[in-house]
């Protein structure tokens, strides 16, 4: 056979043949258990010191203004103790997307065959996403002619503020670790979640572009409707816990059922796992990701939305999608998963705040996961699928729910 | 002014435009005021007073993630239902049939890579299948084969594409990934391999082709079509029977047998929608009487339909692939054409022969110069997308860019 000047021969290189794919991945968990094992090792080791730390950061501050000579008036420490688990809760504002997306295009990456950022940070691109804020930080802020300039600035506020407030009551471990413990906080997050759908309708409006318009309105109609099922996925914890507070629920689910399974909602026959399924489905949608996307659409109306936005602002609003996104998965992982509870008592030598980002973490990938599987419902069909099938088996849940808890109670 | 050498010497000298959708009618660009164009109108958001108060105009393209190029289409929006819709063309055009009259016969290919540059190969086979009707040439057997391999390779390759763009109109990222990152590589790496090129080959030549095949091709080839036939399975499960793929599109942007007809439109489309009609089987022409396989036909002529014609496709052309790397013969691989100042007799000819999108034919005059008198590219893309206006009424938008993906138009092809 004549040899062509471009001739390479020998054998197919088997890059990604599902053989090599294998080995790959395994070699990839060897690494990452390496990675993993001194960090959970110093979890071990600390135990649920990081958070006593600050505690007695106080009782220490006191002591050396004591020898210093200076006497701390007490509502300092009132107004320090009461400021600490906010900031807290701000920087994880802050610094949770800067993980996820990180994490999100990692992932996505590699569902995708792809690797994902490999440059920035060294070691598998884990500076990639600050990298990218700057880049954002640095950036144009253009308004478009015509724009409600008022809306126009005030959207991004908007949709992001109220995940701020709704962080407060989550239980980042035991139920000692809530920031502010309340004793209505599933009703708080749940109201206060549903609130940046304004800040997505300003920014439609605001922004003067059809797109933008025809993104916002598809984002009010899908939060109103999806807030229904999500609401009523969470009734039957609600009702087997007996408190609407997230650190009472932990508690409740705390412990094992027959020693054998897990004492989380999510193991709870039938109802457990309805509820488990409505809210992931609702959550997904509240938080407007594959396959529920539609505000965004980035096939149909190129982004939505934020079609208008740049720089910060933009920033702004992927910063509100992830803090909602981490705040789905960390209610999903306190009312379903247990919080803090650990998988069994004999793992509890593992601090609360590992299960509970454990977990939440495990809710992520599902999230991501999911979004990088399927394609985009249309618009009818996911009112359909809202209105006449989820909410209907959410309302039989409920039902099924209390004759459960009646049964027990007999 | 300040300065007379730089009119515009501080920013708030520079024109500032105009918004237009507060009703002005300052003309931007073409002023055209037929009737019926909503499009060519000197700016067609003034046309709005002329729809009802309760509909809106979308400008969809020439810049938008979905419209496959550089196609515009003005969709007139009764809330998300599309009441009508007027494609633009042209933003592609680079008259290159016009070209090919300054162009000698084999000058002209590499221009043929540059309609449809999703299957280059079957673009320059198309054009030398008319130079060669008009030269009456004898094409070597080892060169027909070579052409059927590229040209079925390519066809994969384009379909390939498809799969991946449909998916992500229809909100599916992933699947892009799998068959344009992984599969479509693999064919690009033979190609290159071949003729050292990945997107525009100019492999196919007057006569025969180009390159011969390297060492070990075939067995690389052969290995490809195994891997191609495995993934097929990972599409269906990720992609085809997916249930939300299968919501956005069955029943969606239906076209009928007799539509499709009418229209003319050919290729998968048209099987997609009942006709067996595949110019590979009904008027074969190269070598592919040789080769036995199966006609490709679905019923419904909806988007699901027409991408499972082309999934099945790419099936069928490994069907093809395996009978022709089986039995390649040896021997030359051009024929006896001149190899300079190439001069076909006075006449004309037309060929065609089933390209990925449909019949790709090309109309050939000769004056018996070195150059074309006229040349005319009978686009498969150009008559399919004819049929959009017609089948978006009605839709809503999410269902418009489904539909506009499932047609599978190349705007390369479609301005030329």
């Amino acid at each position: 056979m004549a040899r062509g000047p471009w001739a390479v021969t020998g054998p197919w290189t088997p890059s990604q043949t599902p053989d090599a794919l294998r080995k790959r991945y395994t070699r990839s968990l060897f690494f990452l258990a390496v990675l993993l094992f001194p960090l959970i090792g110093a979890m071990i080791w600390l135990g649920e010191h990081p958070f006593r730390v600050v505690e007695n950061l106080f009782v220490f501050s006191n002591r050396v203004a004591g020898w210093v000579g200076i006497s701390i008036p007490a509502w300092h420490l009132t107004v320090i103790s009461a400021a600490m688990p906010l900031l807290f809760v701000l920087g994880l504002i802050q610094v949770a997307p800067i993980f996820m997306v990180w994490w999100e295009m990692k992932i996505a990456a590699h569902i995708q065959v792809r690797l994902g950022p490999m440059w920035v940070g060294r070691w598998h691109g884990v500076l990639q996403t600050v990298a990218d804020g700057i880049k954002l930080l640095l950036k144009e802020d253009i308004v478009p002619i015509g724009a409600d300039r008022v809306l126009h600035f005030l959207a991004p506020v908007v949709a992001v503020a109220p995940a701020f407030v709704c962080f407060a009551p989550i239980p980042f471990g035991r139920p000692g670790l809530t920031p502010v413990p309340l004793d209505t906080g599933v009703l708080l997050v749940m109201g206060f979640s549903g609130l940046s759908v304004i800040g997505l309708l300003m920014a439609g409006w605001g922004s003067n572009s059809k797109y933008s318009a025809l993104g916002g309105l598809r984002a009010a109609a899908q939060a109103v409707s999806y807030e229904i099922p999500r609401v009523i996925a969470l009734l039957p914890v609600v009702m087997w816990a007996g408190t609407l507070s997230l650190g009472g629920m932990v508690q409740a689910q705390s412990g094992m059922w027959h020693g054998v399974v897990p004492r989380w909602f999510l193991f709870y026959p039938v109802v457990g796992q309805i509820s488990f399924i409505i809210y992931l489905i609702a959550s997904i949608a509240e938080t407007n990701r594959t396959p529920f996307d539609l505000a965004e659409a980035e096939s149909e109306l190129t982004s939505g939305f934020h079609t208008e936005y740049s720089g910060m602002k933009w920033a702004m609003f992927f910063m509100a999608e992830y803090a909602y996104m981490f705040l789905a998965c960390a209610l999903g992982a306190v009312l379903f998963l247990g919080g803090g509870a650990p998988l069994h008592p004999a793992l509890s030598f593992l601090p609360s705040y590992f299960w509970f980002f454990g977990k939440t973490l495990f809710m992520v990938f599902l999230f991501i996961w999911i979004r990088w599987t399927y394609p985009r419902m249309r618009v009818d069909h996911l009112m359909e699928f809202c209105w006449k099938f989820l909410i209907p088996w959410g309302l039989f849940n409920v039902v099924l729910a209390g004759l459960f808890i009646l049964m027990r109670s007999r | 002014m300040s300065n007379d050498k730089n009119p515009i010497s501080t920013v708030d000298q520079i024109p500032q435009t105009t918004p237009s959708f507060k009703g002005g009618v300052e003309p931007v660009g073409r002023v055209n005021e037929t009737a019926d164009s909503l499009i060519n109108g000197p700016c067609f958001e003034t046309k709005m007073e002329r729809i009802s108060d309760h509909e809106m105009l979308l400008n969809m393209g020439p810049q938008h993630p979905s419209t496959h190029g550089v196609l515009r289409v003005v969709l007139q929006l009764d809330g998300e239902v599309v009441t009508k819709a007027v494609p633009d063309l042209g933003y592609l055009h680079r008259g290159v049939e016009k070209l090919a009259e300054h162009r000698n016969y084999s000058q002209f290919i590499i221009l043929t890579d540059r309609d449809d540059y999703l299957c280059a190969m079957l673009n320059n086979w198309a054009y030398c299948l008319a130079v060669e009707k008009l030269m009456k040439v004898e094409i070597p057997g080892r060169a027909d084969y070579l052409r059927v391999i590229s040209g079925e390779l390519n066809r994969i390759a384009s379909h390939l594409l498809f799969i991946g763009t449909f998916g992500i109109d229809i909100g599916a990222f992933t699947p892009f990934l799998y068959a344009f990152g992984r599969e479509r590589e693999m064919i690009l790496d033979l190609f290159e391999q071949l003729c050292g090129a990945r997107i525009t080959y100019n492999y196919v030549r007057i006569g025969g082709v180009s390159n011969d095949l390297p060492d070990g091709w075939v067995e690389k080839a052969k290995s490809f079509i195994v891997h191609m036939r495995e993934c097929l399975k990972e599409y269906d499960d990720l992609l085809s029977y997916n249930p939300i793929f299968m919501d956005r599109t069955k029943g969606v942007g239906v076209l009928s047998k007799e539509k499709a007809i009418a229209y003319g439109i050919t290729g998968p489309n048209l099987r997609a929608s009942g006709v067996n009609l595949d110019l590979r089987l009904q008027a074969p022409y190269g070598v592919y009487s040789k080769f036995s396989f199966d006609p490709v036909v679905r019923t419904n002529g909806d988007c699901w339909d027409r991408y499972m014609v082309r999934r099945d496709e790419i099936a069928q052309s490994c069907q093809i692939l395996d009978q022709a790397l089986g039995d390649l013969p040896a021997g030359d691989i051009m024929g006896k054409v001149p190899k300079a100042n190439l001069r076909p007799p006075v006449g004309e000819s037309y060929a065609q022969l089933e390209g990925a999108r449909g019949w790709l034919g090309v109309y050939l005059v000769s004056d018996g110069t070195a150059n074309p008198y006229r040349l005319h590219v009978r686009a498969p893309s150009f008559v399919n997308l004819a049929v959009l206006q017609e089948t978006l009424t009605g839709w809503k938008v999410a269902d418009v860019v489904a539909i506009l993906g499932s047609i599978d138009i190349v705007l390369g092809e479609v301005d030329r």
